[in-house]
């Protein structure tokens, strides 16, 4: 029954213009980016800068949007013979997957074909693109579920993007700022690491800036940035948020009236 | 073909339905009427599964309904504003109900002809008028044979021309067996179809009448008349 | 065995022959004498050979002017004793071809596999080192040349390591084609003047892979230094220049490719630094013209402090660095000119290669995250870019001299 479900679904939201819009976004960047850029490493560092802003911010609000406008359409498929858990399956992979595909269409495709890119930076940019696309598009559709009224559910979808793409970081800054004297390297690291846009950032630091990690003193920066026990980390992380929500989402939308 | 016991719903702390209980005989029209607010949307959400219920049971041809969803494959449910997959199109929304509903026999080619939707089987949902997008449910909820029929407004939105189709429509599929559940504000429309009226107010059964018994009770000269007499006299069983 | 010593003692009159006509000694490890008794009955001019074999010795002293030789793998193995396995006291004597072991390590004499005091006109050539306390260690010598040498330590923590080559109080020098790893410095130079540096490949020492301390008129070219604490150091000299050096790999909280420190007039050209923690780290240094080098990959290109002073870039490539330029004041003296700088945004509308809007490299991350270190886990924040982009239009932290007025659009090829 999944299946079938999510047959429509991913037919409805690839037929959105919004969708296309974004796939042609990333397509032009990347193309600008190998065109204009002499210099691929730091073209594909300015890549990332861009992707871990604005894939959150579209599938937080594309999510939203999209769930608050699928509300009627739950409903009557709800009124059919069908479990909830598969069509929050259908639904939930039916928003990220054309979203996923989008991103792959317009970044991950060109790069491999017009650029010899090197496979453990394409890595980070798949990975890194993708788990946030799964995140983002599930903190989406939890506001949208918590809150009937769609002003605030977006508000508040928006809010969250702001708070761990801008706010997030001016704090961990200013607390860097006060507590300056204080050890804070393993503090720092469990901050970051509990938001997954910097996550994403961290991966690409790893890839690209190690030299420059590596005059940091402390030796928790030291073995968390040297080895692979920073991607390794990274990579959980980002596993548990894209699980919890998933699971958040399954039982709000269980426990949901319509 | 009913049976509804002890029924209770709370909207954080606002109360939407208590302690309702009422069953309905197989093969009647039973109406569900009462000012907005009176819990009859709730009462269908939650037989149809779309509403959780917080206390209560509800027995559908005796098989008691806990989250399990296989019991909908005899509900047939026509939405008051129904919205549907905005870029799918008609032709893709009812064969994906009809893939999902899984009947055997279907009526989709002779309700398309009746409700004149041939010109817009290839066009996106969100291109469609209300009044088409309302015939369109008509077509999901009736493309099957079902045991019990819920329809919410049914005719709402609808050109007097295809409100009495749809009418006619009701009254053979209950002749055939189907059991209906009507909600509806439009009195006429009640007497009408409907055998019986269950009336709601804040969240409980007012009164429960068989319409013809209603009105000759009152001495009203409609059902609606006849209501507007019954509630004044605050009359209870 | 009657037979065999007949033999034995033939063969020791042979030797002796040779020795009287060609001023040849042989050594073989089975004599009980051992290299000591072949040096000193050695005149002056003479060469020894020694051959193939162990030899377990130590304190070896050479005075007269003599030509050493290994022949085969000629190991002399010094831990038997304390001390420098070979002291060399002596002018114009010629160590080549030996293999040398185990130096007694101890905190208060530097031993060293090779060392000379007071020499002249010496050429240590071809050795192998390995696990010397010191190398070759050299104090008040003159005119010398030290080529090709493999010199391998095992040391662990500075304070308990020696040198691989070290140079004190020495003038005239040539070091070439030398190979040192894990050392403290792997070449050292303490007061020394006109010394020559070229070819050698310097890594995984735990200081510098090339230190100059008070060390004048030096030259160093077409060495490589790898994984080192820091590439190069130069300390409080002068006139030390530095030309096609290839600095890797210099990672760690003060690694440097290369590290300045006090001092003044030299020249930095065509050398590459890449993948360093730091490229180039400059403290109170002036009139230093650096040219043509290349910045790659590194965390940052050059940390340039406050009180350097009319120091000059010009055409250097800035590639792909994290950090391109700091420094720790608002003010420079110094000057950049006609660098390539991948960092660089600007447009070049009349087309003639340089940019029409200055350059500034250093970025407000740079000056916050100097201040404060633990600020690095938000680099590429999109927070750090607002701000970067705030401090473009109302410069606040960043020096506002500090800048390239002539960027290039395009990097420098040779």
């Amino acid at each position: 029954m999944f299946i079938k479900l999510f047959k429509y679904s991913i037919r409805d939201v690839a037929r959105s213009k919004w969708l296309l819009l974004y796939g042609l976004f990333f397509l032009l960047l990347t193309e600008f980016l190998i065109w204009f850029s002499s210099d691929t490493s730091r073209a594909v560092v300015s890549l990332l800068n861009v992707i871990i802003i604005i894939i959150p911010l579209v599938s937080i609000i594309f999510g939203t949007i999209y769930t608050y406008n699928s509300r009627e359409f739950v409903e009557l498929l709800l009124s059919q013979p069908i479990s909830r858990k598969s069509l929050y399956h259908s639904i939930y992979l039916g928003l990220t997957i054309p979203l996923v595909m989008a991103y792959l269409i317009g970044i991950a495709i060109p790069l491999i074909i017009q650029t010899d890119i090197d496979i453990s930076i394409l890595l980070i940019i798949l990975v890194s693109g993708i788990a946030l696309t799964f995140i983002f598009v599930g903190i989406a559709f939890t506001m949208a579920l918590s809150f009937d009224d769609k002003v605030k559910g977006m508000g508040f979808s928006f809010i969250i993007w702001l708070s761990l793409s801008l706010i997030y970081d001016a704090s961990i800054l200013l607390l860097i700022w006060l507590l300056g004297d204080y050890p804070l390297e393993s503090a720092l690291i469990i901050v970051s690491s509990a938001n997954p846009i910097d996550l994403s950032r961290i991966m690409v630091m790893l890839k690209f800036d190690v030299a420059a990690l590596m005059g940091y003193t402390g030796a928790i920066f030291q073995r968390f940035f040297g080895g692979l026990t920073g991607i390794i980390y990274s990579i959980s992380v980002l596993l548990i948020w894209i699980v919890a929500l998933y699971f958040i989402g399954r039982i709000k939308f269980n426990r949901k009236n319509f | 073909m009913i049976k509804i016991d002890k029924l209770e719903k709370k909207y954080g702390k606002v109360t939407a339905l208590e302690s309702v209980s009422f069953d309905v005989q197989s093969g009647k029209i039973v109406a569900i009427a009462g000012p907005n607010g009176s819990g009859k949307s709730t009462l269908v959400k939650i037989i149809l599964g779309l509403v959780r219920m917080d206390n209560g049971e509800i027995y559908i041809n005796d098989e008691k309904l806990n989250s399990h969803f296989q019991y909908r494959k005899q509900v047939g449910y026509l939405p008051q504003i129904g919205r549907y997959p905005e870029n799918l199109t008609v032709k893709e929304v009812i064969s994906m109900i009809k893939d999902i509903g899984g009947g055997e026999e279907t009526f989709e080619a002779e309700l398309i002809d009746e409700f004149e939707l041939q010109e817009h089987l290839n066009k996106e949902v969100r291109t469609l008028s209300g009044g088409t997008k309302q015939k369109l449910g008509i077509i999901l909820a009736f493309m099957f044979k079902k045991d019990l029929l819920i329809l919410d407004e049914p005719t709402s939105g609808l050109d007097p021309i295809s409100a009495g189709k749809l009418k006619k429509l009701i009254k053979e599929r209950n002749s055939e067996g189907s059991t209906v559940l009507l909600i509806s504000h439009i009195m006429s429309e009640v007497e009408e179809l409907a055998d019986e009226i269950i009336y709601f107010l804040n969240g409980q059964i007012s009164f429960r009448e068989k319409v013809r018994k209603l009105i000759e009770k009152t001495a009203g000269i409609n059902l609606e008349n006849s209501i507007a007499i019954f509630l004044n006299k605050g009359v209870s069983y | 065995m009657i037979l065999k010593l007949i033999n034995i003692i033939f063969c020791l009159c042979l030797i002796n022959s040779v020795e009287l006509i060609a001023g040849i000694i042989y050594v073989n490890p089975k004599d009980n004498s051992g290299i000591q008794t072949a040096v000193d009955k050695a005149k002056d001019g003479d060469t020894i050979i020694i051959n193939k074999g162990v030899y377990k010795q130590n304190s070896i002293v050479i005075k007269r002017n003599l030509t050493v030789i290994g022949k085969g793998e000629a190991i002399i193995d010094g831990s038997i004793a304390d001390g420098s396995i070979i002291y060399v006291e002596s002018t114009k004597v010629h160590i080549k071809g030996l293999f040398f072991k185990n130096v007694k390590r101890t905190a208060i004499k530097d031993n060293a596999a090779i060392r000379l005091n007071n020499s002249e006109g010496s050429v240590i050539e071809n050795n192998k080192i390995l696990n010397g306390f010191f190398g070759i260690y050299l104090a008040r010598c003159n005119d010398f040349k030290i080529f090709g040498n493999k010199i391998y330590g095992y040391s662990k923590t500075e304070s308990s390591s020696g040198n691989g080559i070290h140079l004190f109080r020495c003038t005239t020098a040539v070091i070439k084609d030398n190979y040192i790893e894990n050392h403290r410095d792997g070449i050292y130079l303490e007061f020394v003047s006109k010394a020559n540096i070229m070819q050698n490949h310097s890594l995984l020492n735990l200081r510098y892979g090339l230190h100059f301390m008070f060390s004048d008129g030096c030259d160093y070219e077409r060495n490589k230094f790898e994984r080192n604490g820091a590439g190069v150091a130069v300390m409080y000299s002068k006139n030390v220049n530095m030309r096609n050096n290839q600095f890797h790999n210099n990672w760690g909280s003060s690694a440097y490719g290369l590290l300045l420190k006090d001092i003044r007039d030299g020249e930095i050209i065509n050398n590459k630094f890449d993948n360093n923690t730091v490229g180039v780290y400059m403290e109170g240094s002036n009139r230093l013209d650096f040219k043509r080098n290349d910045f790659i990959k590194n965390g940052w290109a050059l940390k340039i402090m406050g009180n350097c002073v009319d120091n000059h870039f010009n055409q250097n490539n800035f590639i792909s660095n994290t950090f391109e330029v700091a420094t720790n004041s608002k003010q420079s003296y110094s000057y950049f000119d006609n660098n390539y700088w991948s960092g660089y945004t600007g447009y070049d509308i009349n087309r003639d290669g340089i940019g029409d809007v200055p350059y500034s490299p250093v970025t407000l991350f740079s000056v916050v995250s100097s201040n404060n270190p633990e600020a690095l886990i938000l680099l590429h924040s999109f927070f750090i870019q607002i701000l970067e982009v705030a401090e473009k239009v109302f410069p606040s932290l960043t020096p506002e001299t500090l800048k390239d007025k002539k960027p290039l659009m395009k990097r420098i090829n040779d």
